[in-house]
């Protein structure tokens, strides 16, 4: 019971990542109709959002402090980050807590980098052959990764997490187990709760506003609410826009559990265009659905006793369930009737 | 009718082609790319990406998982050396029947779908090779240090014949040692006898039947055809293909690392072929070279060298001009070639190949409603 408990936690934070990111995709494909293989590259902006927002409040002033020695008899040098110079003690306070804070920062960003994205380049495929649309956002997340490796260099940049959310919680005794038995990182609890609070804001966004409701209608029809009068294709482009922000997002909040470098876009593309078919081309509730079934499953295939069956299974198991799926339901689990069945 | 006859046509293109393959450690040398080491890149990255284009060029499936076949060939040459004998031959035929095989399975299942489901089934499966290949495999595979020869390998049909020697052997074709030049002429050589089984299956009736499964396999299947064998007979050509680069890749160099296999690496050979031109013949060719070329020459260029190159600017701008460029050379080289990929698709879809025929139907000045590009045309979905 703990272990099973235990594990099903483990798989929530990354599934969260996982449906986050295909929620993105979806996104953009039941809009625009366009397969994006740049949507990794918006998660590693995302990521790297955070890491400019903290190298940027952090970036050290030294002033030479003549009445006290260091060990080697130099004068004494004092490091201190600028935002501590400007803010005082909010400085520290802003140091600390820099991850979640540069969410409002990564917000606009996302949203500018997404729209231009659309204009500049992919609004020019939307008429070419779904092969010309994965090259080029192909093309596009090299280019993109390969800028973020010139300025922020190659190497993982690790982000410290607020002190406070250091740790973990005892979920078991919580739920009433033995205590000790299962325990999680704070943190990942959060990004777990964070990535639900952002699918639940995208459906509710979707489903209650009028703006959602007029491109749910276009993602049905685009030709008829475009003869009503109605400018889809800018909202269609806001849409991209927003599931960029999503994608930031889910990088922002992932950096302190793993330290982002140029490909951590990469790494999780692959996974999320699996997750996106596992869940069914085009529908949203699939993919969330598919991002924390595949997270979990991946989770219970790391552990120790069902590696001791089947060695290897952690490594592979997501890609083994899309070839299953894909031979058996080929339009994923909760997909549509009929988009991209073939 | 003799089976080697090719028309006229791909005759000269042949002739010219082989010219221009063996005359490479001369006419390579203006451009500072005349060393062996980069020459054999060249020869076995275009059988690579010729073996690529039979499938993607003419049946339109675009695979993103053909690195996995490179990395099994790659195993399998250097097992073959390691067991057998470090004569090349036994290497070769080893490592395209395996690759044939492990491209026979994965496109036995990939090839049920088409369009995106399949590009991302093979990217999961060429997935499912690397992980495994770093992970459980590494009896096999030596995991993160690579495969490698060691002194004491068994190597049984060599010992037959002759003494272990006291130093590590090298890979060798009949007694022949495979270094430097020698190494890039028997590449090449094989790299002509790809090329023109590649010009054979382009001419033949089943080259025709590939085509028409990429303009419209629906009405193929209306016609009474079953389309599924062609096309997983392309796939397991270009499968065997790249396992014939990878051994080759293991010959000239004999380690064998999973980082061959990963997906940067199926991505490598889709900017090649569309670089180059998509099912054109020639223009994979090209695109690896021109690929290989960049990646070697490009990312040998710093600052100073810049500098150097621009030393004819005022200071103050000779400056900013490097401090730019130098983001695109060196260790960014591959951000030029993310911009040049995507201009190429944007623009130039055929590839080099188009812009040829474009540019010289300019200076032709004829009007004729050119090749539309080849990409336009999808798999049917």
């Amino acid at each position: 019971m703990e272990t099973i408990l235990a594990q099903l936690l483990n798989g929530l934070d990354k599934g969260g990542a996982y449906a986050l990111i295909a929620l993105g995709l979806t996104l953009v494909f039941g809009t625009l109709g366009v397969v994006n293989f740049a949507h990794g590259a918006l998660f590693m902006l995302g990521a790297f959002c955070a890491v400019a927002f903290r190298q940027f409040i952090t970036y050290e002033t030294v002033t030479l402090d003549p009445t006290k020695l260091s060990p080697w008899g130099a004068p004494l040098e004092i490091k201190t980050p600028m935002a501590q110079i400007w803010f005082g003690d909010f400085g520290a306070v802003l140091i600390n807590w820099s991850v979640p804070i540069s969410i409002l920062l990564a917000i606009p960003v996302m949203l500018v980098i997404g729209i231009a994205m659309e204009r500049g380049l992919i609004k020019h495929f939307y008429k070419r052959a779904h092969m010309d649309q994965i090259l080029v956002t192909f093309g596009l997340a090299i280019v993109l990764q390969e800028v973020v490796k010139a300025i922020f260099g190659a190497n993982p940049i690790s982000q410290p997490m607020p002190v406070e959310l250091r740790g973990s919680a005892d979920i078991g005794a919580m739920l009433g187990l033995t205590p000790g038995m299962v325990t999680y990182p704070i943190w990942r609890l959060i990004y777990f709760l964070f990535s639900a609070s952002i699918i639940g804001a995208v459906f509710a966004f979707l489903r209650l506003t009028t703006f959602g409701m007029v491109v749910r209608a276009g993602m049905a029809d685009r030709e008829t609410v475009g003869i009503l009068g109605i400018n889809i294709d800018r909202r269609f482009t806001i849409m991209f826009g927003l599931a960029a922000v999503v994608a930031g997002l889910a990088g922002v909040m992932y950096t302190p559990l793993v330290p982002p470098n140029y490909h951590l876009g990469m790494d999780f593309l692959v996974l999320s265009f699996v997750v996106v078919v596992v869940g069914g081309m085009g529908s949203l509730p699939g993919a969330v659905a598919a991002g924390f079934l595949l997270g979990i499953l991946q989770s219970f295939a790391s552990m120790t006793e069902i590696k001791a069956i089947i060695p290897g299974i952690d490594q592979i198991i997501i890609y083994l369930v899309a070839v299953v799926i894909l031979l058996v339901r080929p339009r994923g689990l909760l997909g549509r009737r009929g988009v991209m069945e073939t | 009718m003799n089976i080697f006859y090719l028309p006229r046509r791909d005759a000269i293109t042949l002739a010219v082609f082989a010219l221009v393959v063996l005359t490479m450690p001369i006419w390579l040398v203006p451009f500072g790319a005349a060393y062996p080491g980069l020459m054999q890149k060249f020869a076995i990255f275009a059988i690579f990406a010729v073996g690529y284009n039979v499938l993607f060029g003419l049946t339109g499936y675009l695979s993103f998982g053909h690195a996995a076949f490179l990395g099994v060939g790659s195993y399998t040459a250097v097992w073959t050396f390691k067991l057998m004998t470090m004569n090349v031959i036994p290497a070769m035929i080893f490592a395209v029947i395996v690759s044939g095989l492990f491209a026979l399975a994965i496109g036995f299942v990939s090839l049920r779908r088409s369009g995106i489901y399949f590009s991302i089934l093979t990217l999961a499966f060429a997935q499912m090779c690397y992980n495994l290949a770093y992970s459980v495999l590494t009896p096999i595979t030596n995991g993160e240090t690579a495969l490698q020869l060691t002194i004491n390998d068994p190597r049984v049909l060599d010992l037959m014949f002759s003494e272990r020697g006291a130093g590590l052997p090298s890979p060798s074709l009949l007694g022949q040692g495979m270094s430097g030049i020698e190494a890039f002429y028997v590449v090449a050589v094989v790299l002509l006898i790809a090329f023109y089984i590649a010009q054979k299956i382009f001419v033949s009736p089943f080259g025709m039947m590939l085509r028409a499964i990429k303009s419209n396999q629906t009405r193929m299947h209306y016609t009474g055809f079953n389309t599924r064998p062609y096309a997983l007979t392309a796939f397991v050509i270009s499968g065997m293909y790249a396992g014939l680069a990878g051994s080759l890749l293991a010959a000239t160099d004999p380690l064998a690392g999973a980082e061959r296999m990963q997906w940067t690496a199926s991505g490598e050979v889709v900017l090649m072929t569309i670089l180059g031109g998509v099912g054109t013949l020639i223009g994979p060719v090209i695109g690896a070279w021109l690929i290989k070329y960049f990646e070697n020459i490009f990312s040998g260029f710093n600052d100073a060298m810049l500098h150097h190159t621009f030393s004819w600017l005022p200071q103050g701008a000779q400056d900013v001009v490097v401090a730019i460029t130098s983001k695109f050379v060196g260790e960014g080289w591959q951000l030029s070639l993310g911009l040049i990929f995507v201009l190429v698709v944007v623009f130039l879809p055929g590839g080099v190949m188009e812009g040829i025929r474009r540019f010289s139907s300019i200076f032709r000045n004829r009007r004729e409603p050119g090749p539309t590009g080849a990409l336009k045309t999808s798999p049917a979905e």
